[in-house]
């Protein structure tokens, strides 16, 4: 099929960017998105052209890297879908495509689609460690923790942090981020200790660094590739507002 | 934000059961609502919160601000092409504007009612009580005055189906068996205060 495609093209953060038209003619249906940039790349590569920059790493939707904005949406077209597990078939042949990097203030761009995402690091960094015994394999059973318990920790747990929902949200806040990371440890029993103080730092940084604020909107939890809930927002607070007063 | 929204929510109740006595047959109506009004605005404890509430209103349009320059600021560039709003409704993407119709609306209210009635000349009802029930009575007979608050309740109804659920978000209500609940009381109690106040201009237009 054939397709054209317009790439946002920016040298590094202090440069402008601005959209480049390119045309595919011989994109197969069966290719994921990120071969099919790969097939761009290597018509560029063989022109003597520069390859368009872009993230990835695993290409089977784990590791989060891919996060590109396809047609103005985190992530192209279909729902709780990272770019990489996002194939051809979903387009049509002669369809336009928009592929710009996550724009967000706290996201500045590297080069074309690459993004530096390192403040959602920060915000882990943060938390801080939590404290174990070491030494022996413990004894599976010495903390019990239920299925259900351990399958909601999950749930949040799965957090790949894209920073699709950062992007998605109108008011570019990493409250998903956070609030899922922070509830994948206040749902267990493990690193309660530092629970408090875990909370309190990774909030502060948070609002420290230039993301805006949440208004519950809830988009970022429709263009999450993980579905993450926005629950966990909640959850955050909520485990904010505790730590709070016990401080 | 939560709390200073959820403080005004609970006073749209007040301020709509209070005013439902405008629909009382007239001479009742011209009566208990003219002595109702002169007992709010003399009662200290109604004095006091009456300060709240514009204070209320204050800091949660400060607050209002505050979130609308932080989103401007963490916003990067934008999109050549933008289709986030898939994602999310309207109304809730919006709450700015709808706050700032209810703003430019609470204005108008209490330069055409309010500041009258505590500062303005009202002629007296039989009883001896200011007459802002004729007054009241004189403004709805207009059409276009009828019109604006249809559309300022109507902004009111949808920052209010928005914001209802979301004050307790922001307050950390997380458990999502409570969050189905307040979902639905939210669109509930969005739903009767837009209809509730859009009864009172409309039931004055149509039978006085
Ligand atoms: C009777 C008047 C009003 C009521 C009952 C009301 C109610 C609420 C409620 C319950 C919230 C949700 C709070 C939260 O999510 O934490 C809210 C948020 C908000 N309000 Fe109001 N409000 C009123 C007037 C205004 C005015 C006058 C403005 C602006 C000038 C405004 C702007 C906003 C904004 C920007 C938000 C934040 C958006 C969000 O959290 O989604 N509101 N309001
Ligand atoms: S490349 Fe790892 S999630 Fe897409």
């Amino acid at each position: 099929m054939k397709i054209h495609l317009k790439i946002w093209r920016q040298k590094n953060q202090h440069t402008k960017g601005e959209m480049q038209d390119y045309t595919l003619t011989e994109v197969d249906e069966e290719m994921s998105f990120l071969e099919m940039l790969d097939m761009l790349n290597l018509e560029l590569a063989k022109k003597g052209e520069c390859p368009v920059e872009f993230d990835h790493d695993c290409r089977e939707g784990i590791c989060g890297q891919c996060g590109v904005m396809i047609n103005g949406i985190a992530h192209g077209p279909l729902k709780n879908t990272t770019t990489c597990q996002l194939h051809m078939r979903s387009f049509k042949d002669g369809d336009t495509i928009y592929i710009e990097p996550f724009k967000v203030k706290s996201f500045p761009v590297i080069r074309d689609l690459k993004v530096d995402r390192s403040g959602l690091d920060e915000i882990i960094a943060a938390g801080g460690y939590v404290s174990v015994n070491t030494g022996q394999a413990p004894e599976a059973n010495s903390i019990l923790v239920s299925h259900e318990e351990a399958e909601s920790a999950f749930d949040a747990a799965a957090c790949i942090g894209c920073g699709a929902c950062v992007a998605t949200c109108k008011n570019a806040s990493a409250a998903l981020f956070t609030g899922a990371k922070i509830a994948q440890f206040a749902r267990l029993p493990q690193g309660k200790k530092e629970s408090a103080e875990r909370t309190l730092s990774m909030v502060e940084r948070m609002e420290e660094l230039s993301f805006g604020h949440c208004t519950n909107t809830e988009a970022c939890q429709v263009e999450c590739p993980q579905d993450i809930s926005v629950l966990t927002i909640a959850e955050m607070i909520y485990e904010y507002n505790k730590a709070k007063l016990k401080k | 934000m939560a709390l200073t929204g959820l403080f005004l929510s609970l006073f749209l109740v007040i301020h709509l059961l209070g005013n439902f006595q405008l629909l009382l047959p007239e001479e009742q109506a011209k009566e208990q609502y003219n002595l109702y009004s002169n007992l709010l605005s003399n009662n200290p404890i109604i004095k006091l919160i009456a300060y709240v509430l514009y204070a209320t209103i204050l800091l949660h349009t400060i607050d209002a601000i505050n979130l609308t320059i932080k989103a401007k600021k963490a916003n990067g560039l934008s999109y050549v092409k933008d289709n986030r709003n898939r994602a999310s409704k309207w109304y809730a993407r919006q709450m700015m504007l709808l706050g700032t119709v209810v703003f430019a609306f609470l204005v108008i209210h209490f330069k055409d009612f309010w500041y009258p009635y505590k500062f303005g000349e009202l002629p007296m009802d039989d009883n001896g009580n200011k007459d802002l029930y004729t007054l009241v009575m004189i403004s709805f007979q207009e059409l276009w005055y009828v019109i604006l608050y249809a559309v300022a309740i109507l902004g009111l109804g949808f920052h209010l189906l928005h914001g209802f659920f979301s004050a307790f978000r922001s307050l950390g209500v997380y458990h999502p068996k409570y969050n189905r609940i307040i979902k639905s009381v939210g669109v509930a109690f969005a739903v009767s205060m837009s209809i509730g106040y859009l009864i009172i201009p409309f039931y004055i237009y149509f039978n006085f």
